[in-house]
């Protein structure tokens, strides 16, 4: 076993490190800079370099170490290298070998280019660990370009009746995927300070954002009209969300492709935009590592693993803590 | 289908009543009058036949999806909607078209009259030129259930608006039996005179739960009491020398409850008498779980006609000698009433539910502590001036309903929801002690927060101890106050009992494990309610 699955995460003995660890370790090697991957409390990290400035900000004053996309690194009896996985801008698959063999843990991904995020790459290994948040066959994505159409369309309908459009997106990922996505002639494009700070971060890294006013306390809706505000979705409903009265409400996520959830989110319109794998897009990724064994961690995992088993793979489930509270909102 | 698809779009997208109503207004003014009877058609419940068992649906979808069965019955669950399911599953389509909602509504029902495999070419034909949308309408139509967002009341407002016509004349043509087979625009909503069709009801009136105190009603002279029966609400028909049995839900139950055949020998032609549909025994009504096994059946064996005899407990009567009298006071219908019931013979199935006689609120409040004795949820109040309306409007009919029984369990199983709340754990299985054991003995999947589902929704995930299939076992830790408004011996349920709308009424988040409620305390229960 190159890879193990202990209390505290995914561990390597070769190397003496944790991937995505959620327990205090010594070392551990951090996917992407989403909370229930990245957390406080280890005593050295490594990441991306593309994916650091987002963890710095979220984390603190860390001891991180990075590395390139591609680069190799040997780690006490392990070789060690990062590749995109499309989930967000800088997150990474982790590729792990010892002695000859290879296991890939991809973190979360999604495998169609968002135009933002460093494009996944499929890595060749003997074991593969997958998430699949979306590993049910009713799970497949409108195609980005048409998603894309769609939110464009939502925003100048409102913009033409005067009303401001809200989208409740999370922080990290999402809300820039959005962003990215936009035609900024429709209007201003306004953004909710949990957003801002990280396009602040990221603009600074070189990933094209379109331009944007953050919403400061004396911000008068009236004085941007036609805005479209990317908000956390926590702030969709809340006292922040108030001035824009008349607001139209919508929220971007792979869930909506579900008519019951998006009544349950109770917004004006559900946009299917996920930043995960949809079915097609699981089976793809799989099917391309040349994988024997899977290891299946969030998700639909007993469904998912029997599927995977009647290909013809040597599928387990793993637990993890990756499924933590905010799980729907940043999917 | 696309006009009918944008319609459907608009009215989901929204959780706002004028939109929605705007949209179906709209559609109203827009659509050829098929289309227009057929819509208010699915929005008041009146579906096509359902012309195909949905196994092979399942299984035409699975294939066409490239996925085995079991996979698509795994998915199902999750998403809680068939016509859904099987719309998210196909591939996209290759084909387009714009055909009518009455034109794949005959698609539909000339299924029947194919060969299995014409009725599957016709399906996978329909799936491969319709988007979206467009499919997972067409198969709520195959799949026979189209509860989509929109209650009658709206789609009735709508019409109301479209037409010019009041909005309580519109419910009560809307009424009774037609099909868009059998009406027409004309003889639907054109015709003046609703009653033309002897068979149709009146709308129900409905009254709201009283939450204030009865003093802010004002004056107790003003009010009427009578009990709250837990039965089926009915409203019984007598016109042409024929009876008709209708219940809350428009369903026509009159070959359900035959004894109620002799209301023809007792009672006047022209009189529409609204009541409750109770099983009765010597003199009281018997348990809600002795009319339960009359309702699902269209049919009524011998034995169990004896078993569980039914009568009409009447408390309105909106109709006399042919005359619609809903806009007479409450006191003048009631007296009516009585006159009519008063002297029917002993062992007519119609009787009268009494009033209760109060002289004071306090003296109510004391009565109403007794409801469960007299077999009843609580009291009925209702203004003595007040006319018959439709539908639930706040005001002058209240119910009363005496505070639920409640016990403190312990959550042991959860399993994830459908539809609204598929990503969730809403379904919870409690149990009591019983020594060092938790027996299980209710389930229940209502009345928390949202938020509250999402906090023991992530509880859940990791806590689990055990998976049977959907079902999780998890730590016993948490403790719920289940309220329910009466409990029963019970030979199918395994702890013996049954209870009546258990729902979860708080999350003692205060109260130890150890302090939950145990199984003597429910068999005390038992003993006094049942």
């Amino acid at each position: 076993m190159v890879l193990s699955f202990t209390e505290r995460g995914i561990y390597c003995a070769a190397g003496d490190f944790y991937i995505d660890p959620w327990r205090p370790v010594d070392r551990a090697l951090i996917t992407h800079g989403h909370a229930d991957h990245a957390r406080w409390g280890m005593k050295s990290y490594l990441s991306t370099d593309a994916a650091a400035p987002v963890i710095r900000m979220r984390l603190g004053d860390i001891n991180l170490e990075t590395i390139a996309y591609g680069e190799v690194r040997r780690i006490g009896d392990a070789d060690v290298s990062f590749f995109p996985a499309g989930h967000v801008p800088g997150s990474a698959q982790i590729r792990v070998e010892v002695g000859g063999e290879v296991w890939v843990a991809s973190g979360d991904y999604k495998v169609v280019d968002d135009g933002l995020s460093e494009a996944f790459e499929p890595v060749k290994c003997h074991a593969f660990i997958t998430e699949c948040t979306f590993g049910l066959p009713v799970f497949n994505w409108t195609p980005e370009p048409e998603v894309r159409a769609l939110l464009n369309a939502w925003w100048q309908s409102n913009a033409a009746l005067g009303r401001p459009s809200i989208i409740g997106a999370y922080s990290l990922g999402k809300a820039q995927r959005i962003l990215a996505a936009l035609d900024p002639a429709t209007g201003p494009i306004l953004t909710h300070s949990a957003v801002e700070n990280t396009n602040v971060v990221l603009r600074e890294q070189g990933y094209a954002l379109p331009d944007t006013i953050r919403v400061m306390p004396d911000l008068k809706a009236k004085d941007h009209p036609g805005a479209l505000i990317v908000a956390p979705p926590s702030a969709l409903g809340s006292t922040w969300s108030r001035r824009f009265t008349g607001a139209s409400t919508a929220f971007a996520s792979g869930w909506m492709a579900m008519r019951g959830v998006r009544r349950r989110r109770a917004v004006d319109r559900g946009f299917v935009m996920s930043d995960h794998a949809d079915w097609a897009g699981l089976n793809t990724a799989i099917a391309e590592t040349g994988a024997e064994r899977i290891f299946v961690t969030h998700g639909y995992t007993s469904v998912f693993r029997q599927w995977l088993e009647s290909q013809g793979y040597d599928a387990a489930i793993v637990e993890t803590e990756y499924d933590g509270d905010d799980a729907e909102d940043a999917a | 289908m696309k006009r009918f698809a944008a319609l459907f779009t608009q009215i989901d997208q929204t959780t706002k009543t004028l939109p929605k109503v705007a949209a179906l207004k709209t559609y109203f003014e827009d659509v050829p009058e098929d289309d227009r009877l057929w819509c208010i058609a699915l929005f008041s419940g009146r579906r096509p036949k359902r012309t195909l068992t949905t196994p092979y649906l399942r299984g035409w979808a699975a294939e066409k999806a490239g996925i085995p069965l079991w996979l698509f019955e795994e998915a199902y669950p999750v998403v809680g909607d068939l016509a859904e399911t099987i719309a998210l599953v196909l591939p996209p389509p290759t084909q387009e078209s714009d055909h009518s909602l009455s034109h794949w509504i005959g698609v539909i029902k000339s299924l029947p009259s194919l060969e299995e495999a014409e009725r599957k070419e016709v399906v996978l034909a329909a799936w491969d030129e319709l988007d979206p949308t467009g499919r997972f309408l067409f198969n709520k139509l195959l799949t026979g259930g189209f509860r989509v967002g929109v209650s009658q009341k709206l789609m009735t407002r709508a019409l109301a608006q479209a037409t010019g016509q009041d909005e309580p004349v519109i419910t009560h043509k809307l009424m009774g039996s037609w099909t868009p087979e059998t009406a027409t625009w004309q003889s639907l909503i054109d015709e003046d005179d609703p009653a033309a069709d002897l068979s149709r009801p009146y709308p129900f009136y409905l009254a709201y739960q009283l939450d204030e105190e009865p003093e802010d009603l004002g004056v107790p002279a003003d009010w009427q009491a009578e009990w709250k029966w837990d039965g089926i609400r009915g409203q019984l028909i007598v016109r042409g020398g024929e009876h008709h049995l209708w219940s809350r839900g428009e369903e026509l139950m009159t070959d359900r409850f035959p004894e109620l055949a002799q209301a023809r020998d007792f009672l006047p032609e022209g009189t529409v008498i609204d009541g409750e549909v109770l099983a009765w025994a010597d003199g009281a009504p018997l348990p809600f779980a002795q009319l339960q096994k009359r309702i699902g059946r269209k049919s009524v064996p011998k034995k169990l006609l004896a078993e569980a005899p039914v009568v009409l407990h009447s408390y309105d009567l909106l109709e006399f000698a042919g005359e619609d009298i809903r806009d007479r006071p409450m006191a003048e219908r009631r007296a009516r009433l009585e006159a009519l019931i008063t002297d029917l013979p002993e062992g007519c199935p119609v009787q009268l539910s009494p009033t209760v006689p109060f002289a004071s609120w306090a003296d109510l409040a004391q009565t109403r502590e007794g409801s469960r004795d007299n077999h009843a949820e609580g009291l009925m109040l209702k203004r003595k001036d007040s006319p018959y309306l439709s539908g639930r409007k706040k005001g002058d009919w209240w119910k009363w309903k005496v505070d639920p029984l409640v016990i403190d369990a312990v959550m042991i199983y959860a399993q994830a929801g459908h539809g609204r709340r598929a990503n969730l754990f809403t379904d919870f299985t409690f149990a009591v002690w019983k020594g060092n054991d938790l027996v299980p003995f209710t389930k229940a999947y209502s009345g928390l927060t949202d938020a509250e589902f999402k906090e023991i929704t992530a509880w859940v995930k990791k806590n689990t101890l055990q998976r049977f299939g959907p079902v999780r076992q998890v730590t016993p830790h948490h403790v719920f106050e289940i309220a329910f408004e009466g409990i029963q011996a019970s030979s199918r349920h395994k702890s013996g009992v049954a209870l009546r709308f258990p729902r979860m009424s708080r999350w003692r988040k205060d109260k130890p494990l150890a302090e939950a409620n145990t199984f003597d305390d429910l068999t005390e229960m038992l003993e006094t309610y049942s």
